[in-house]
């Protein structure tokens, strides 16, 4: 009898611990959407989002966050580009090229996780460091390559996860057939697992635009739209930790402003990633 | 016997320091269906993948011995693998279509082979899904993904897939073992019809599959051949004690 009592205690402590958790963080997330709301949205404005700032991102108390708008999504684009080119090759010589050579792959893995867990700032000095080596000023190459090293384990992790769930049947259908290991990476498993990949690739944009460490000493801050890799480029989150400094409240509530239509990419960005995944993974082998 | 088409010579497989294959001497002959019985864990599919060196995708694999397939010894290292699997086409237990359309699922193998252009690929593939007896309940939905078919149909596009390779031989590892009694039936019949253009080896642990359709039988134990013969003297006048016991049911 007592054992039961217990046992419907127990039930009824840890459904209520899993309520209040989850109503706890559903709560911080509107919590924060909120603010960023309150704060930002009388602030946003036509204007916000068409003109660049005028008489200075810091004093000026006219005009928009184009050249924010703008020069992130040239930085985001840019390295997922650059970290496409590098980490799709990757996961796929993880995964089909190097499969049997089990000791490889976990050392890359390892390395991989490593570099993941190393915070944007590291990667935004180190970068710092490569730019002087180099003679490269502040600019938006700079800040493209600093961002493309920053996501770059990001999204061949999420690849390389998704790429070891591809059944070993099908690799052997697929070799089965004659194909070389080139066929079977780029024909096969980059197919089976083309959502993985754009969720991948996805995911990297959304950490690579909210970064701001990476891309703090490394793409300069400008009040124009970068017109030349070789220009200087501002950023949302760059432009929210600039103008929150600000004493005027004008410049204050732009930073709200980019604060607001950052988390709207961002919250865009997942819902596509999911809709995209979700879409694709019909033809996918179960 | 006419001229076997694959001949294995004092074939031994290990999987790390697991003996699975020992000492294994067998010949396969041409179009013919030759079915490799035995009970679970003989080293039945260790042995057919032997054959299209499908064990290379495997960890610690050592392999000795020499399996000729027209008379050349395909576990040589300098042995280009990709054209000896054309000639050979797998069907696994489970069917593992390719993650594409129906379509492009025959059409991958001819593909690879540097056939491209659609006007060539249409006739082909359906040919070859003909062949598989499949034509006339997918020629309406060649767009469709293939893993949007049943399970029997998936088996049969996969038997298509591998005939439009062109191979000589087709690989069977208990293809029927995932399937419904009708689906099985469809596949078995069709094993018997392929069999005048091609070398049909099956695995299975069903007696009754291999009464019905085997030309010739391997006989396999813990990783070792106990017989091998043409089915009818197999069944009739079997010579080892394993084999009786086997055919009398006492192990499966």
């Amino acid at each position: 009898m007592m054992r039961r009592i217990f046992k419907i205690i127990e039930e009824r402590f840890f459904y209520g611990l899993m309520l209040a958790s989850t109503a706890f963080l559903v709560a911080l997330l509107l919590f924060i959407v909120l603010i960023i709301l309150y704060k930002g949205l009388p602030s946003l404005s036509w204007e916000m989002v068409s003109q660049t700032p005028k008489g200075g991102y810091y004093f000026g108390r006219e005009g928009g966050l184009l050249n924010a708008i703008i020069g992130s999504l040239y930085l985001a684009t840019g390295a997922v580009v650059i970290g496409l080119f590098i980490s799709l090759p990757l996961s796929l010589a993880m995964n089909v090229y190097f499969r049997n050579n089990k000791k490889l792959v976990n050392a890359i893995r390892f390395v991989l996780d490593l570099l993941w867990g190393i915070p944007s700032i590291v990667y935004g000095a180190f970068g710092f460091t490569i730019m002087i080596y180099l003679g490269i000023k502040t600019s938006l190459l700079a800040g493209i390559i600093t961002v493309s090293i920053f996501i770059l384990p990001i999204m061949v992790r999420a690849m390389d996860e998704i790429m070891k769930q591809v059944p070993l049947t099908l690799l052997e259908s697929a070799f089965s057939l004659g194909s070389t290991n080139t066929e079977v990476a780029f024909k096969v498993v980059a197919r089976q697992c083309f959502p993985g990949i754009v969720t991948g690739v996805l995911l990297a944009f959304g950490r690579g635009i909210g970064d701001v460490a990476a891309v703090l000493f490394t793409t300069g801050y400008t009040d124009n739209i970068p017109t030349s890799l070789m220009d200087q480029t501002a950023t949302l989150p760059l432009a929210v930790f600039f103008q929150l400094g600000s004493p005027i409240p004008e410049v204050q509530s732009r930073a709200y402003a980019a604060a607001l239509i950052l988390t709207v990419i961002i919250l865009l960005i997942s819902v596509v990633t999911r809709f995209l995944s979700r879409r694709y993974y019909k033809t996918s082998i179960k | 016997m006419n001229q076997p088409i694959i001949s294995i010579k004092n074939l031994n497989l290990y999987f790390g320091k697991q003996h699975v294959l020992k000492n294994v001497n067998i010949e396969i002959p041409q179009n013919k269906v030759t079915v490799i019985l035995g009970p679970s864990g003989c080293g039945k599919t260790s042995l057919l993948k032997t054959m299209n060196r499908l064990v290379d995708l495997h960890e610690n694999v050592k392999i000795s011995g020499q399996v000729f397939l027209d008379n050349e010894d395909i576990l040589k290292d300098n042995v280009d693998i990709t054209r000896i699997r054309k000639k050979m086409g797998l069907l696994s237990q489970k069917p593992s279509p390719l993650p594409m359309t129906i379509f492009n699922n025959v059409a991958y193998g001819m593909r690879i082979n540097g056939i491209k252009r659609k006007r060539k690929l249409r006739p082909l593939v359906q040919k070859h899904l003909i062949e598989a007896n499949l034509w006339d309940e997918v020629k309406d939905r060649m767009n469709d993904p293939a893993s949007r078919l049943s399970i029997g149909q998936q088996q049969r596009l996969c038997l298509a897939r591998g005939l439009a390779v062109n191979p000589e031989i087709i690989l069977a590892d208990e293809p029927t073992s995932a399937l419904d009694p009708l689906s099985s039936t469809i596949i078995e019949k069709q094993f018997v019809e392929l069999k005048r253009d091609y070398t049909i080896v099956l695995v299975t642990h069903v007696l009754r599959q291999a009464r019905r359709i085997a030309d010739y039988i391997v006989f396999m134990y813990l990783g070792e051949v106990i017989e091998q013969g043409p089915a009818n003297e197999f069944f009739e006048n079997p010579r080892e004690e394993k084999t009786k016991a086997y055919l009398k049911g006492a192990f499966n």
